[in-house]
């Protein structure tokens, strides 16, 4: 592992499976009557929110909080930030008060890339979603949902997705899941297919790991997951799309599309959805949705993350008084 | 526990084997019952990785003496542990805590070395998130001195005075292929910390 | 002003001569002159060219003196072996008036380390819509020949028009900044393979080749001149092939960074490498520099962007664009040009001095080294190779993509009308 998570496509295959296998753990936390663990007692983690997100927010906080580690919120409304103050010195500044991790979520793609490797600060960062970049802890615990589903809770550890057909459908352009998913997956051994109208799909997604379709209804048979993507309503505004309408009906997954996945295959939703748009109520509902368990299997990943990086030794200084008390 | 890393070098002896091991764990099956008078509400719990498996042989044995069905599981401590950050994190392993839970039970944990105590102290820690026993007692393989903790076992396989600069490796068929306690010489590595 | 002898440097790269300068000019140029009288520089093994002229350089003065001024400005073109810079005008006030145009150019002149052609803004505060006063501007005492609105393209196609035929009346050209505004609204660096896995708004090279291909068509139908500023496509050289096949009127310029880097770089997020044109990638890298070598592109520009180290040390979005280009130009020339083999220094002279001098019309720049001519020149040491170190910049802005990359020459003198501006590698 290395001392930072910025991308999905940092991670080798065993790195993730990892993991996955380390989340698997820590979701039987969730099961015990005391829901807490001492791991990461005297560790001070910020949460460094730049962007609206009470859903990451949350769902770090409650790792975090299981953990032990002492939690900081930071949140840019109303803070310093909106009155001009840089990342840097915002990063500085909870530096300067003993911070061991920065979970960080910015608008702009590559900030935590910044924070991690510019020497600003020195803490361990951790990406929660940069602009249209990565979201790495999401294609985890999505890559973990899929593990559970499709090769099983006790079966899958150790495994990978060899094999699995994987379906990602909407806005992959400006989507951070979009491209976090494809590396991981790719890495953990599955096909993935990119569904999407031409306008959300990027110049240059052809150097991708993954499949390009424009046609649903030829992808779903071939389907074990199919992942569907928000789309924003005001894309239609700058031309991706027509209509909504239009939208839905040659992208949008209504229950007659998902009669034509294969049984076993699962739908899955990053949220927030916007029903009648990319999903109907009727699959979002639908015991095949996954959407409440991706969340929360998000803690539970997010645990594993928050240990592996900052559960063992990492100073210099750390390793010399081992010696010494030996 | 099994992190003796650099234990495997040729010098060392076994100082238990295979037949040695069956006999000293019927001796701990027997004085668990015997102790615990009839070990009515007996669970043992092993400490991965071989303390599991050693956990599961003692309920088997002592299933056959008492002819009940004894609770067996695990508990990782790794969570738990306090000398985490002094080395990078580990895998963790399974806790398996049976049906009936452990509230108002008599807990005996079970592991392969008995050393610095730490383990049996972290041990005693994630039992305390998981339920309320009525007592929790220690069977040890092994017990190879060098306590940093005040903390001893109830059941004893073998008392193995050694010295610091000694390993004591347990090896178990379900793991490694074989049964035997080895005993063996550390070369000396900086940083090694031995549990 | 006394003589100076330069011995035995290679002029434009050929055999080895003295130059002898008697005073503002070129007082004889040949074999064993007599060194009588006069400062000696020892010149062999050097390469001896005209002094080099920048169509391309922002200052900012006035109103981004913390980025850089006239002074600092000019400092850094002399130490890069420039004897004249035409000063963009997006400054603050835009230089879109008599005034500030005349501004800039007495600072220029006061300094005296290199000559400052202020260029004027084609629209009144770049905004695109009203025809700044471009004769006033030509009239004035700094004599504007180039007008751009650098920075902003200037995209509406009858303001383009007008402005090109406008500027025939005096011998002025539009310097185009091609850049169609809604194809890159949010956009952060070239549009492609590197920008679609960066999550970074793409950059498209059709936003730069529509408006060249509608510009030179312009000019062709009115026959005016157009010169394109910063041209950074495979696609932008193909057009300006064919335009100049036709026998449109237009020039082009490159910048050394789009001679040498790619967007590959974009990958460290690294906002030093963040810059309008974006880098582009390898295979318009090789056109770029094929295009330079057989006139397709007619110069280097420096496009040298001072800004601020807090403008560049933060996250890419939050960014300034631009580098700094002056004290390296000639070194990312050589290293791309002429150590490939592309261009012999006599090339070199015609890239960077004759040809920019020319569409600039900078009387006195950019004229040959021989007897009776202006004394502006520049001697570099061509086998020197060293690592970039800003802090040895004069520049007030490191905002440099080279740090720490090893790069071939060195500029060791400059001479501005006579006036030694560089001695040795130290501004005199």
């Amino acid at each position: 592992m290395q001392r930072h998570l910025i991308s999905a496509a940092d991670l080798s295959r065993d790195d993730a499976v990892l993991i996955l296998d380390t989340a698997e753990e820590m979701a039987r936390v969730a099961d015990r009557p005391i829901k807490k663990l001492p791991t990461l007692r005297g560790r001070t983690v910020v949460n460094l929110f730049f962007e609206d997100s009470t859903r990451t927010r949350i769902s770090f906080e409650a790792a975090e909080k299981r953990l032990s580690a002492d939690v900081i919120n930071f949140t840019a409304k109303g803070s310093s930030v909106s009155k001009g103050e840089s990342l840097k010195d915002t990063a500085q500044t909870l530096a300067a008060m003993g911070v061991d991790a920065v979970v960080i979520r910015h608008g702009a793609s590559g900030a935590p890339y910044r924070l991690a490797n510019s020497g600003w600060i020195d803490a361990t960062v951790i990406n929660a979603g940069d602009g249209t970049h990565q979201h790495p802890t999401q294609a985890l615990l999505d890559a973990f949902t899929m593990r559970r589903r499709l090769v099983g809770r006790d079966a899958g550890l150790g495994q990978d997705l060899s094999g699995r057909r994987i379906t990602v459908v909407g806005d992959v352009l400006h989507s951070r899941v979009a491209r976090s998913n494809v590396d991981l997956l790719h890495t953990l051994g599955a096909e993935v297919t990119l569904v999407a109208p031409p306008t959300l799909l990027p110049v240059g997604v052809e150097s991708w790991p993954c499949e390009v379709s424009y046609d649903l209804d030829a992808t779903l048979p071939k389907s074990d997951a199919v992942m569907m993507l928000r789309v924003q309503r005001e894309r239609m505004h700058a031309a991706f799309f027509p209509t909504e309408r239009e939208y839905s009906r040659r992208y949008g997954l209504d229950s007659d599309r998902m009669a034509r996945m294969p049984e076993h295959a699962i739908v899955m939703h990053p949220g927030p959805m916007v029903r009648g748009m990319e999903i109907t109520a009727a699959v979002a509902d639908s015991e095949r949705c996954t959407a409440v368990e991706q969340v929360a299997n998000g803690v539970s990943i997010r645990m594993a993350v928050l240990y592996l990086l900052l559960g063992g030794s990492e100073t210099a200084l750390t390793q010399a008084r081992t010696t010494e008390e030996k | 526990m099994d992190t003796h890393a650099n234990a495997h070098a040729s010098d060392a002896r076994p100082v238990l084997e295979g037949p040695d091991i069956a006999r000293v764990l019927t001796r701990i099956a027997h004085e668990i019952v015997e102790r615990a008078k009839g070990a009515d509400d007996v669970v043992l719990l092993g400490i991965p990785t071989r303390g599991v498996f050693l956990a599961q042989r003692l309920a088997a044995k002592l299933e056959q003496i008492t002819e009940r069905e004894i609770p067996c599981g695990s508990l990782d401590i790794t969570m738990y542990r306090d000398d985490l950050r002094l080395q990078p994190p580990r895998a963790l392993a399974r806790t398996e805590i049976p049906g009936d839970g452990i509230d108002g039970r008599l807990v005996v944990l079970v592991d392969d070395v008995l050393f610095s105590g730490r383990t049996i102290r972290a041990a005693l820690d994630a039992l305390n998130d998981i339920g309320r026993p009525r007592a929790v007692q220690l069977a040890v393989l092994v017990d190879r001195g060098h306590r940093e903790l005040p903390i001893r076992a109830d059941y004893v396989g073998k008392n193995l005075p050694t010295s610091l600069r000694e390993t004591v490796k347990v090896l178990v068929t379900e793991e490694d292929g074989r049964d035997t306690v080895l005993l063996g010489t550390k070369p000396a590595a900086p940083g090694e910390r031995q549990p | 002003m006394s003589k100076i002898l330069i011995r035995g440097a290679k002029v434009l790269g050929g055999e080895p001569q003295d130059v002898l300068i008697d005073g503002e000019t070129i007082a004889e140029v040949g074999a064993d002159l007599s060194a009588e009288g006069a400062e000696v520089v020892e010149a062999a093994g050097k390469v001896l060219l005209p002094g080099l002229v920048d169509l391309h350089t922002h200052l900012r003065e006035p109103g981004r003196e913390d980025s850089e001024t006239v002074l600092t400005g000019t400092r850094a073109a002399a130490s890069g072996g420039y004897t004249a810079v035409f000063a963009m005008a997006n400054t603050f006030p835009v230089a879109d008036t008599a005034g500030v145009v005349e501004q800039v150019w007495r600072l220029g002149k006061e300094h005296g380390y290199c000559d400052v052609r202020p260029v004027g803004a084609v629209t009144v505060g770049l905004e695109g819509k009203k025809l700044a006063e471009l004769g006033a501007m030509h009239e004035s005492a700094a004599g504007v020949t180039v007008f751009s609105d650098d920075g902003k393209c200037v995209d509406d196609a009858v303001i383009m028009r007008r402005a090109l035929e406008y500027v025939k009346a005096f011998g002025g050209v539009v310097a185009q900044h091609a850049q169609e505004p809604r194809l890159t609204e949010g956009a952060q660096m070239n549009e492609g393979v590197v920008s679609a896995e960066l999550g970074l708004g793409g950059w498209p090279a059709v936003a730069e080749e529509s408006i060249i291909a509608r510009d030179v068509l312009l000019a062709d139908h009115v026959g005016s001149r157009v010169h394109i500023c910063h041209l950074s496509t495979a696609g932008s050289v193909e057009i300006v092939r064919w335009a100049k096949s036709r026998g449109i009127q237009v020039t082009a310029e490159v910048t050394p960074h789009h001679l040498l880097l790619t967007d590959e770089l974009v990958r460290t997020y690294n906002p030093v490498y963040k810059v309008n044109p974006p880098l582009r990638t390898e295979r318009d890298v090789h056109a770029l520099r094929e295009a330079l070598a057989d006139g397709t592109i007619d110069i280097v520009a420096t496009d040298h962007a001072p800004h601020p180290h807090e403008d560049k040390d933060c996250e890419w979005a939050a960014a300034a664009m631009g580098m700094v280009g002056l004290e390296t130009a000639l070194s990312v020339v050589q290293e791309t040009m002429v150590d490939t083999g592309l261009l012999d220094w006599a090339g070199v002279a015609d890239r960077m001095s004759f040809e920019p001098a020319r569409i600039g019309r900078a009387t006195g720049h950019g004229r040959p080294v021989s007897a009776g001519e202006p004394a502006n020149l520049t001697l570099v040491d061509t086998a020197y190779r060293g690592q970039v170190d800003p802090a040895g910049f004069a520049s007030r802005s490191r905002n440099t993509p080279y740090e720490g990359r090893e790069l071939p020459g060195r500029v060791t003198h400059t001479w501005l009308r006579g006036k030694a501006t560089l001695v040795d590698g130290k501004l005199t």
